[in-house]
């Protein structure tokens, strides 16, 4: 059994230098070696970014799909093998923008997925267009005079969807990434991580600096104060706590499904001898 | 020798109720029937009809004669009244309204009146369904039968409906007691009364599918409707996706772990799933695509039928990357049709879309029982031994097939698959070598997949003057009208179309020149598979025969068409 981080590293990484992404990279696979899944029995699905490079860069199964459609896939994976750990890694333009239909129905499904979101407030891959959690009066080659419209606040959306495990960590904070991944990746359910991360070449106001100064831990005594957690997830600005602000395990999307008992589908033997009385109902 | 009966009303007043409960019960009694459904998009008023037809043999369509009208409304008598046969009969209810004074062919039935002596108005349908029967000459043994099977465990509900049933009978045998001859029974033993998106559910529930995930769209809600039902007693999940956007990357997440995926919708939901098709070509995930067809563009009739979307399916999607298109001649035909796209979308690890329309979807005809014993359930997997290690997804081969295992069944292999042009071992790549091999493999497969599809079914005059082309759902009406146009002495034959792409140009190719007239038959504006004909072989068909009104063709249109021109 692998029980190295530096055993699921794998690939050459085409981030640029001091992207926040190799901290996250590093963190994930400290988190997979100290709670010693072997690489076969984990599945990584991302959609397209930065951010979704990662399942080149992390030596386990990987789906590396569409722009904002990584959650989709992984509900499938989740229905035809539940044995396997299912991981979706993905920046803040492809989970919130063009994926924010399935963001907010699986919060709904709740299916065992731990959901990290490389959230850099801006898009990367494609040269520095705003997303959907800028800062207003951000400037960028396309929002010319400044964002003009309010972020999306994804933890205070997913505690209001019946999210049971909301979560902000910072890439800069590797430690309490890593902790707050396997936590994740543990809790039965959909588990929101949106991780901080500084982008070096193309957000000059959310810097590592600007984070670095505004994170804190607070102290939350109880993970079910629904009350707490959401204005947890409504501070934003010159103080930006981190931590895990809800966690509630509620039915999952696996659970519900009578076909999803016992063995996983992909492993139950197929009777034919059973199908022919299909028919029986016809006559 | 045979007999058309109509029912009409307004939705919601139960027509399908009735033609389910005699469709049924004359299949069981050894009858041959076809039973479609003309409706609107609204769920109460309108007008909705059904026709049925009884005819020796199995009947391949629907003709416009009325010799059984059941009239649930005013509206339906004077919408179909061209239509009725001289010796034809009206079953109607006077409580509700009166047939003119010159027509003299009424059964007046108190529908609901009977109903409530016999329990209930809702049993209206019941009452009709009696009506009928005597009408027929039939007793009433079969449906009650029927009705015991239907209502079992309900408290008092068969003794009502066998009350109703038999008002029915009694209040219609004194205007017209079997003053129908109906055709021979069948002797060859018990048939299914089903319709097609029955058939496709069944079908793909025993070819081994585990997964759908769809978003409700008419005409190809029925798939959907069938596997959930059965979701509670197979090893199945059924998921109501948020969007066809997610249905078809969910089927997608299944598949490539292992399961056999659908989804199905009509095209309004395929534009939306076009984006997903392309990432299962460039990723080699297998998934079968239902697309039951209705008229576009856009919503455009969401009840009715067309063959529209024949160019949509076989080019959507961004990319070039091999695809299967197939579609079926008739519900038989369709229960072994859509195994075989599961086959291949499986040994060639690519998408494979089976296409339907509203008038296969949902029509019921009886047909012979399925041979479960002739479907694949292989998924074409590389076991232990049979990949090289470590393993590498898009390995290179001769036919474009990689060796293919699932993520999680073999200790220490990873399964990588990606949406970026990618290596062997399925990692990003821009080499301009990498890209071409790939592009390369990918498109071999479309060589293999060209030798796995049927020729068109050819039917009628072995040297034929006439030629129909035709595809998909026209294969009944145009077997009718190949027997109509040889009965009246024009040397005539069909050839039709189920597995459409890559197009098999073999048995056409022979006989196109041989004919001295060929039209392509299609519902839709613009003659897709003429088009897609001459794209392929460069040969044109001589004519071409459209219905794009959202209704199917009957065979006399068809008919028509041809001794007008010749």
């Amino acid at each position: 059994m692998i029980c190295k981080a530096e055993d699921y590293l794998t690939g050459k990484t085409a981030w640029c230098p001091g992207c926040g992404n190799f901290a996250i990279r590093k963190a994930l696979a400290e988190a997979l070696a100290e709670l010693e899944i072997p690489s076969h029995e984990i599945i990584i699905f991302s959609g397209i970014g930065q951010a979704a490079k990662m399942p080149h860069y992390i030596k386990t199964n990987g789906f590396n799909g569409l722009h904002g459609r990584a959650l989709p896939p992984a509900v499938g994976s989740r229905a035809a093998n539940k044995e396997l750990k299912v991981i979706v890694e993905s920046g803040d333009g492809d989970s919130y923008g063009e994926g924010g239909n399935h963001f907010i129905h699986n919060i709904r499904r709740n299916p065992d997925i731990a959901h990290f979101v490389h959230n850099n407030q801006v898009y990367g891959l494609t040269k520095g267009q705003a997303s959907p959690t800028s800062d207003p009066g951000m400037q960028t080659g396309v929002q010319v005079t400044g964002v003009s419209i309010p972020p999306l606040n994804p933890l205070s959306l997913a505690l209001t969807m019946g999210s049971g495990f909301i979560a902000r960590s910072f890439s800069g904070e590797r430690e309490h990434l890593k902790e707050t991944m396997k936590e994740a990746i543990n809790f039965p359910g959909y588990a929101l991580v949106d991780i901080l991360q500084p982008c070096v070449s193309f957000n000059k106001v959310n810097t590592f600096g600007w984070y670095k100064q505004r994170v804190y831990y607070p102290e939350i005594e109880d993970h079910y104060d629904w009350n707490n957690a959401m204005a947890l997830t409504r501070q934003w600005g010159d103080r930006i706590p981190l931590g895990i602000f809800y966690k509630s395990p509620r039915m999952t999307f696996e659970s519900s499904q009578l076909a999803l008992e016992g063995e996983p589908l992909v492993r139950r033997p197929f009777d034919p001898s059973r199908m022919a009385s299909l028919q029986d109902e016809f006559y | 020798m045979e007999l058309n009966l109509l029912i009409g009303g307004a939705a919601g007043q139960g027509m399908e109720t009735i033609m389910n409960l005699l469709g049924k019960s004359l299949v069981r009694e050894g009858f041959g029937i076809i039973y479609s459904k003309d409706y609107m998009s609204r769920v109460r008023g309108g007008h909705n009809f059904s026709r049925l037809r009884i005819a020796p043999g199995t009947p391949w369509s629907n003709v416009e004669t009325v010799d059984i009208l059941v009239a649930l409304n005013e509206e339906t008598y004077f919408l179909h009244r061209e239509n009725l046969a001289p010796s034809a009969r009206i079953i109607y209810d006077p409580q509700d309204f009166n047939l003119p004074e010159q027509e003299s062919r009424g059964v007046p039935v108190e529908l609901k009146s009977l109903a409530e002596e016999a329990g209930g108005k809702v049993m209206a349908n019941t009452v009709a369904v009696g009506a009928l029967l005597v009408l027929m000459g039939l007793e009433t043994n079969t449906v009650e039968s029927l009705l015991e099977d239907t209502f079992a465990g309900k408290e008092g509900a068969v003794e009502k409906n066998i009350a109703a049933l038999q008002s029915g009978y009694d209040a219609a045998a004194s205007y017209c007691s079997a003053c129908f001859t109906l055709p021979p029974r069948n002797e060859s033993g018990k048939k299914l009364f089903i319709d097609g998106n029955q058939v496709l559910g069944m079908s793909a529930l025993a070819s081994g599918c585990r997964f759908l995930s769809a978003y409700p769209m008419t005409p190809s809600t029925g798939v959907m409707n069938y596997l959930a039902a059965k979701s509670t007693d197979y090893p199945l999940v059924v998921e109501q996706a948020e969007d066809e956007v997610a249905a078809i990357n969910m089927a997608l997440g299944a598949a490539y772990t292992g399961v056999r995926s659908l989804t199905c919708t009509s095209g309004g939901g395929f534009s939306l799933m076009v984006e997903g098709l392309s990432l299962a070509g460039m990723t080699e995930t297998p998934l079968v695509i239902i697309v039951a067809m209705r008229p576009g563009p856009a919503t455009g009739f969401p009840t009715r039928t067309e063959q529209g979307d024949l160019n949509f399916v076989i080019h959507g999607g961004h990319g070039e990357f091999p695809r299967a298109v197939l579609s079926a001649t008739s519900q038989e035909d369709a229960f072994y049709r859509l195994n075989k796209a599961f086959a291949l979308a499986d040994r060639y690890q690519t998408p494979v879309i089976f296409l339907s329309d509203q008038n296969f979807a949902d029509t019921h005809r009886s047909v012979e029982p399925f041979d479960f014993s002739r479907l694949n359930y292989d998924l074409a997997l590389a076991g232990e031994g049979e990949f090289e290690k470590p393993y590498k997804r898009y390995r290179a081969s001769k036919n474009g097939v990689s060796p293919r295992i699932l993520p999680g069944e073999h200790a220490g292999e990873v399964v990588l698959i990606d949406s970026d042009e990618h290596d062997e071992q399925g990692n990003i790549t821009e080499s301009a070598e990498v890209r071409r091999m790939m592009a390369e493999k990918r498109m071999r497969k479309l060589q293999g997949l060209a030798e796995e599809m049927d020729e068109p079914d050819l039917y009628g005059d072995p040297h034929p003057e006439v030629l129909l082309v035709g595809w998909g759902s026209n294969y009944g009406v145009l077997r009718e009208a190949v027997d109509a146009l040889s009965e009246a002495g024009t040397k005539t034959a069909m050839l039709h179309y189920s597995d459409i792409y890559p197009l098999p140009v073999q048995r056409l190719q022979e006989l196109l020149g041989e004919v001295k007239k060929s039209y392509c038959v299609e519902n839709n504006a613009t003659g897709q598979l003429a088009g897609l004909i001459r794209r392929e072989t460069g040969l044109q068909i001589g004519g071409l025969i459209l219905k794009y009104d959202g209704r199917p063709f009957l065979p006399r249109e068809i008919v028509e068409e041809v001794e007008n021109d010749l």
